[in-house]
């Protein structure tokens, strides 16, 4: 009885996870297949021509420039915020320090704040100081959106950093800012991981964007210019009624595939060799 | 030159402390500001009749959140249903039954699921759930659905939080201590047995904690969920209708018509909403996590 048991359960357990597997899969195969046909040189080497929204030639490489110049913005502020957060509660503060937990607890909830909370809170700061839809508000907002997800990477890493590599500069009489800048060296690779997740987050997000950047068939020139994004491109052309249209926003949605693959799979390979150094 | 380094690891020290009470205080910085901004029409209209009635004309000045709510907690429902048992035998397989190989070959897959962008799943869901629920499904039983529903917006959310849900029931498993098993195991318990009365009640309040976190993230989904569930403000009566969470809304709305009166004190409200239930129901799960970490691991 208990082995039939033992045989059902895990029949079912391999079940589900062919299934997620499949689902997995399932996806992919769609969005290739429909994207494949649509996806010429143009798409990716050409700006929206004359009645592009209409059918006609052109291609995506203003949302493509875009969410690209967004997410590294959005990058820098992310880093210049979280790796001196990450180094002080970790190195400043001891281990059952109350304040690095409330730290991490808060950034432990941003990071489950949604994205659409985000943008509609960035876009009444930005009515309220009078901005318009542009690209440097949209850098902010993915800046904070993806500020706890490169903060609490960061933290995984840090926290399991050897205490023989803390000591060893401090022991040679190094202030403990030149210690962390040993440290670092050594977490480069977590960074590297960390960012390239969070760039992966930040380029397909759309409901920050969708208020905060604005929408334009232009690559913009200028922090004050409004910027067109990829999840945006797909979204808004898969909206019209023209197949052709449609086709593209497959097609679109095939590049931006491709551009996660790559981002998560080199993720993965910078988290791997960040075990191999492990001491 | 020692005063000067000292300098410097003085004035790192205190910038990185300043920067960390900043971030600290940004959590705040949004609650309160989006409380500030739908302060508006919580002076105007009674609290509890803007969440319990379901009339929403913004152009008379109605505001009822009903529909709106009701609908996200449809869609979050089930998706929870449907993510729960795949994901949850899923990582039982993973931390209890698969081989190291298995292991390194399903962390991918995990990754890149958890990866793909929400407008992606929005995607795939018109491209194959929305036209199969409006033509194999759902002439079984309703005369007439055109697919963006309820169901589809369940459907697509659950394929979205199972990523989160298998992580974090992975980590919890994983917590327990292995001389847990083997005492369960030499006592001539199966592993199945082992699992279901070992694992799965030890690991409760983790299980808990994963899906009330997966719950949150469900409440938050934006764009996917606006792409495939229709976005009619009626309180859906089947699953084959179409619906309206209040994500959607906000997304929708937001930026166009600033100009009636209260209609952005409104979306505020919605968003602000959003925020307080999905704060309590992170810090929550947070909380429960933290502790389990605690218990194992020092």
């Amino acid at each position: 009885m208990k082995l039939l048991e033992e045989k059902i359960f895990k029949a079912l357990m391999l079940i589900s996870a062919f299934v997620i597997i499949a689902v997995v899969g399932y996806i992919l195969f769609t969005i290739v297949s429909k994207g494949i046909g649509s996806l010429t040189w143009d798409m990716i080497s050409k700006g929206p021509g004359g009645g592009f929204y209409l059918g006609k030639e052109g291609g995506v490489l203003n949302a493509i420039v875009g969410s690209f110049y967004l997410v590294i913005g959005a990058v820098i502020i992310a880093l210049f915020l979280s790796i001196p957060v990450t180094m002080y509660i970790n190195f400043y503060l001891t281990k059952t320090s109350f304040f690095a937990k409330t730290v991490r607890f808060s950034f432990d909830i941003l990071f489950g704040i949604p994205s659409i909370v985000y943008g509609a809170f960035g876009f009444a700061v930005m009515i309220y100081f009078g901005l318009k839809a542009s690209l440097f508000g949209g850098i902010v907002v993915v800046g904070m959106l993806i500020t706890p997800i490169i903060m609490r990477s960061l933290d995984e890493v840090a926290r399991f950093i050897p205490r023989d590599l803390i000591e060893a500069p401090l022991s040679l009489g190094a202030t403990k800012y030149e210690m962390i800048k040993i440290l670092l060296r050594q977490l480069m690779p977590g960074i590297t991981t960390a960012v390239l997740l969070a760039i992966g987050r930040g380029i397909g997000d759309a409901a920050t964007v969708l208020f905060t950047a604005g929408y334009t068939d232009n690559i913009p020139t200028s922090l004050s210019h409004p910027t067109a994004t990829l999840p945006l491109a797909i979204f808004f052309q898969l909206g019209s009624p023209i197949e052709e249209v449609q086709n593209r926003a497959y097609a679109s949605a095939l590049i931006l595939t491709i551009i996660i693959l790559i981002l998560s799979l080199s993720a993965r390979y910078f988290s791997r060799k960040l075990s191999k150094n492990k001491v | 030159m020692i005063r000067f380094r000292l300098f410097k690891d003085k004035t790192a020290r205190l910038s990185m402390l300043g920067i960390t009470i900043l971030s600290l205080g940004f959590l705040l910085l949004i609650g309160i500001g989006l409380f500030y901004m739908s302060l508006p029409i919580l002076r105007e209209k009674e609290t509890w009749k803007l969440l319990t009635s379901s009339n929403w004309k913004p152009f008379k000045g109605e505001f009822g959140f009903l529909p709106y709510i009701i609908s996200t907690l449809h869609v979050t429902f089930i998706a929870i249903i449907i993510a729960l048992p795949f994901s949850l035998l899923t990582s039982i397989y993973l931390t209890e039954y698969a081989t190291e190989k298995i292991r390194n070959f399903f962390a991918p897959i995990i990754d890149l699921l958890s990866g793909i962008p929400p407008v992606i799943y929005g995607v795939w869901g018109t491209l194959t759930i929305v036209p199969f629920i409006s033509e194999e499904i759902a002439p079984h039983f309703v005369e007439f659905s055109s697919g963006y529903s309820v169901l589809a917006g369940g459907i697509v959310l659950s394929v979205m939080i199972t990523p989160l849900l298998i992580s974090i029931f992975c980590e919890v498993f994983g917590s327990i201590p292995k001389e847990m098993r083997e005492a369960s195991l030499s006592l001539g318990a199966t592993k199945w047995q082992t699992v279901k009365q070992i694992i799965l009640r030890k690991s409760m309040p983790g299980i808990i904690a994963a899906i009330a976190l997966a719950v949150s993230r469900a409440f938050g989904e934006t764009i996917a969920v606006l792409m495939v569930c229709g976005n009619i403000p009626i309180i859906p009566s089947s699953i084959f209708d179409a619906c309206y969470p209040l994500p959607a809304l906000i997304a929708n709305n937001y930026g166009e018509m600033l100009s009636i009166p209260s209609y952005e004190s409104a979306l505020m409200m919605a968003a602000f909403l959003l925020f307080i239930i999905i704060v309590i129901f992170n810090a929550g799960s947070r909380l429960i996590l933290n502790r389990i970490e605690r218990r194992y691991h020092v």
